[in-house]
């Protein structure tokens, strides 16, 4: 396989930058991960998960959609897309990359969404497997191999190099801009790291998580469970999984009176919300528990049910570490699993 | 100390004094605590779980556990007795259907600290004498006790319980905490540092409302932020100025009413000390309108919703701190 | 933000004038002949405790430079003990504006009685001075509310 010295990375980062702009996992004043866009002397992090998904960058936060001004009784309207520049987001775990499949198969299915589609095509993913998996993974659960990673161009580190491979077109497109800089590479090393990373996959607490009695089928079980009363009693309604998560793609859509015009635009929403789906009646879900049940029901049953068995989470564990209350998407199938 | 809350509780439940127990419940890891609401004695036996990771303020499920048929017990730490304290005062909680037992405060540990040295893939944590024996995937890992202290237990003011039917343990006392150190620090460096260190903080905020949901202050049934009426009503922060936006005008619903219980800095995914805006609210209130606890009694007036004839001008700011 | 013929920046000053004491203060000024800046736009308010943080901050946003309140003098306000609760409101939002690095010239708190026609005029052109030097507010911009 192709490679190059983890000492080149500067180099490298360098190289790929020239051409377009490069997002690199880096390490923030307060510690945490972050995607950043790379300088000189930006060094990849050595954390294993940036704190925030990768979906921001084809699905951001928040996103100006159309414009409106007021000329008299004439409302005119402004478009505001421009064509997205190329850039290359380096890093990205195998967790975040199967999301891009999952995000794919909402924003990419008819009729397409032209915001997302205008990142996406522009933006050449290249993952970075994991070799020191946390006891909050379970990426294996959803079929996610950490070793393997998916991207359009994935990378592996033994240690001393760092490998890559191209995974499809553009890929091959990303590795061919940067093949000065690579040279070809005995992957006995490589084999071993990937054999105990392998190894230790296996020993994770949550290795045994099944999907098996979930699915599009079992929706009626499920939905009619004892169990959520107790799942959702502390829950608090604040919406850090969603937003942590790198699968949610729920959004709003509001306008901002900026005093000379409107500015439409969509931003990040949650269905653990009060108002979300908010509809000249009300919501139609008054409680949390029906919120609650929602959320983890979209993951588990009705999506697979929507997409050939395609689960609605990738196992990464942020919702694990990051909610307030500690609830998780890991209890919840615990607690529903039917044995 | 949990064998005692358990035995307590399930005499209590036994005897029909109380109808459910708000505790803590044992999640997947040494550290994943939810609150729980318990039933019967089998659940409080299998699940009920207090120790060092106990660290989740209770009191604010009280307002809707209070409402209903039954009284309900609760253990509070005590910060969280200053929690119920103002949660009375302002009549959110029916104080007579609640139960109340005292146990021990902190020091509770946070599991970011342990994580951000470099500690991953944690099977079980374990205090040995104030050294932590941490098993992990990849060998077992030490260390002091006191590094991995949750910064709102670093600076505790008080181990008094200041509401209570009950103690388990002893009660303890106001202490001399050094709480308003970082809000004096700030104070002194010069505008634009300050504005600086605040941009850098709150550019990271990604208003996901823990820190508004979790505040036991923060109790309004329609928050002006969910709110389309408000004008204010945002679901995320566009931009810089609706991140300022959201984050002074929480701290001013709460100015007068944050007991300090630190529980928004501990929820915060993104590590945002919002800790500093509302003691810099409490110092300047114990500076300018006299020491006030929020949550020491339930019948003293907030500093708020009171004034004298001598209050000093609002010019005042311009005679503080560095400009 | 304008800019005037001879390109020179000329803030734009929110005052909320409380419609017992200062509002009739700021009429006073105009029957008076007093000059005050143009800069100034008045919005009245029953009292000066109607006042909101919120308003204040959305003033900024919507592209104000500096923000003053003006009301009774304190016991004198005409509901008893509202600018009472403005005094004790606006020193700790002041105060917290201040903390988070905006400038303290940016707000001010001015008592104005009905009688005081002078002071309201000498108030207001000191304050647009004060703000005109620190420059159009940036630090508590909103980018989407900047004219083009």
């Amino acid at each position: 396989m192709l490679k190059i010295s983890l000492s080149r990375l500067e180099e490298l980062f360098a190289a790929i930058a020239e051409k377009q702009t490069l997002y690199i996992p880096s390490d923030r004043a307060d510690g945490a991960a972050e995607f950043t866009k790379w300088e000189p002397g930006k060094a990849l992090t050595q954390k294993l998960n940036t704190l925030r998904s990768a979906k921001d960058f084809f699905f951001p936060q928040t996103e100006n959609i159309v414009d409106f001004k007021m000329e008299g009784k004439n409302i005119q309207v402004i478009d505001q897309r421009s064509e997205h520049e190329d850039f290359v987001i380096f890093g990205v775990r195998p967790c975040d990359a199967r999301s891009f499949t999952i995000l794919d198969k909402v924003f990419l299915s008819e009729p397409v969404d032209s915001f997302y589609k205008n990142r996406r095509d522009h933006g050449t993913v290249v993952t970075m497997a994991c070799s020191r998996p946390a006891e909050t993974c379970f990426c294996g659960t959803f079929g996610i191999d950490a070793t393997e990673p998916e991207g359009d161009a994935a990378c592996w580190s033994d240690g001393e190099d760092l490998f890559i491979k191209a995974n499809n077109d553009k890929g091959q497109a990303f590795v061919d801009s940067i093949s000065s800089l690579l040279e070809e590479g005995d992957t006995a090393k490589l084999d071993q790291v990937k054999a105990k990373t392998k190894e230790i996959l296996s020993r994770l607490p949550l290795a045994n998580l099944s999907t098996a009695t979930f699915g599009g089928d079992t929706l009626n079980e499920h939905f009619n469970s004892e169990k959520w009363a107790e799942l959702s009693e502390s829950c608090l309604g604040c919406g850090t999984c969603t937003f942590v998560c790198p699968t949610c793609q729920c959004y709003d859509i509001k306008d901002f009176n900026t005093g000379n015009g409107i500015k439409r635009f969509r931003c990040w929403d949650s269905c653990m919300y009060s108002d979300f789906t908010k509809m000249a009646h009300g919501n139609p879900r008054t409680s949390q528990l029906e919120r609650f049940r929602q959320r983890f029901m979209h993951k588990l049953v009705y999506f697979p049910a929507n997409n050939n068995g395609e689960f609605g989470c990738v196992g990464c564990g942020r919702c694990l570490s990051k909610c307030p209350i500690s609830m998780n998407i890991v209890k919840v199938m615990k607690a529903l699993e039917v044995k | 100390m949990q064998e005692a809350m358990i035995k307590r509780a399930k005499e209590l439940l036994t005897d029909g004094s109380v109808k459910r127990v708000i505790g803590w419940k044992r999640g997947e890891f040494a550290y994943d605590i939810t609150p729980a609401v318990f039933e019967s004695a089998e659940e409080l036996d299998k699940d009920f779980v207090f120790d060092d990771f106990t660290s989740a303020n209770v009191s604010k499920y009280l307002v809707k556990e209070s409402k209903k048929e039954g009284k309900v017990l609760v253990f509070l730490k005590p910060c969280d007795t200053y929690s119920l304290n103002q949660l009375t005062k302002e009549h959110r909680v029916d104080r007579d259907n609640i139960y109340v037992i005292g146990i021990p405060g902190g020091p509770k540990l946070d599991i970011e600290k342990i994580k951000a040295k470099g500690i991953t893939g944690i099977l079980s944590v374990k205090n040995d004498n104030y050294t932590l024996k941490i098993e992990t995937l990849y060998g077992e890992e030490t260390m002091p006790f006191s590094e991995a202290i949750l910064d709102k237990c670093a600076s505790c003011k008080s181990k008094k319980h200041v509401t209570y039917d009950e103690l388990i343990g002893e009660d303890g006392d106001v202490l001399d905490s050094d709480r308003f150190d970082m809000v004096e620090k700030l104070e002194n460096m010069t505008a634009q540092e300050r504005y600086d260190f605040w941009r850098e903080q709150l550019s990271k905020c990604i208003r996901c409302n823990a820190c508004r949901n979790v505040c036991p202050a923060c109790t309004c049934e329609k928050c002006v932020f969910d709110n389309p009426n408000s004008g204010v009503e945002n679901k995320a922060a566009s931009d810089s100025f609706e991140e300022n936006m959201f984050h002074i005008i929480r701290a001013f619903h709460v100015a007068g009413r944050c007991t300090d219980c630190g529980e928004c800095s501990r929820v915060c995914p993104q590590n945002i000390p919002l800790h500093l805006l509302n003691r810099k609210f409490i110092k300047d209130i114990n500076s300018l309108y006299g020491e006030y606890q929020a949550g020491a009694d339930t019948t003293s007036r907030a500093p708020l919703t009171d004034y004298t004839a001598d209050d000093c001008e609002a010019s005042i700011v311009h005679e503080r701190g560095a400009e | 933000m304008q800019v005037n013929e001879n390109k020179e920046f000329q803030p734009l000053i929110v005052a909320f004038c409380c419609n017992w004491c200062s509002y009739a203060g700021a009429d006073l000024s105009g029957t008076n002949r007093l000059n005050y800046p143009t800069n100034v736009k008045i919005i009245r308010v029953p009292c000066s405790c109607r006042v909101n943080p919120m308003f204040i901050l959305r003033a900024f946003q919507r592209g104000a430079d500096g923000v003053i309140l003006c009301g009774c003098h304190p016991g004198d306000c005409h509901y008893t003990s509202g600018n009472y609760f403005t005094r004790r409101r606006m020193t700790l939002l002041f105060s917290m504006l201040d903390f988070l690095g905006i400038e303290r010239d940016r707000t001010r708190v001015e008592w104005v009685s009905a009688a005081e026609g002078a002071k309201f005029a000498a108030t207001m052109n000191e304050f647009t001075e004060a703000v005109r030097k620190l420059g159009p507010n940036r630090r508590l911009e909103d980018l989407r509310c900047r004219k083009q």
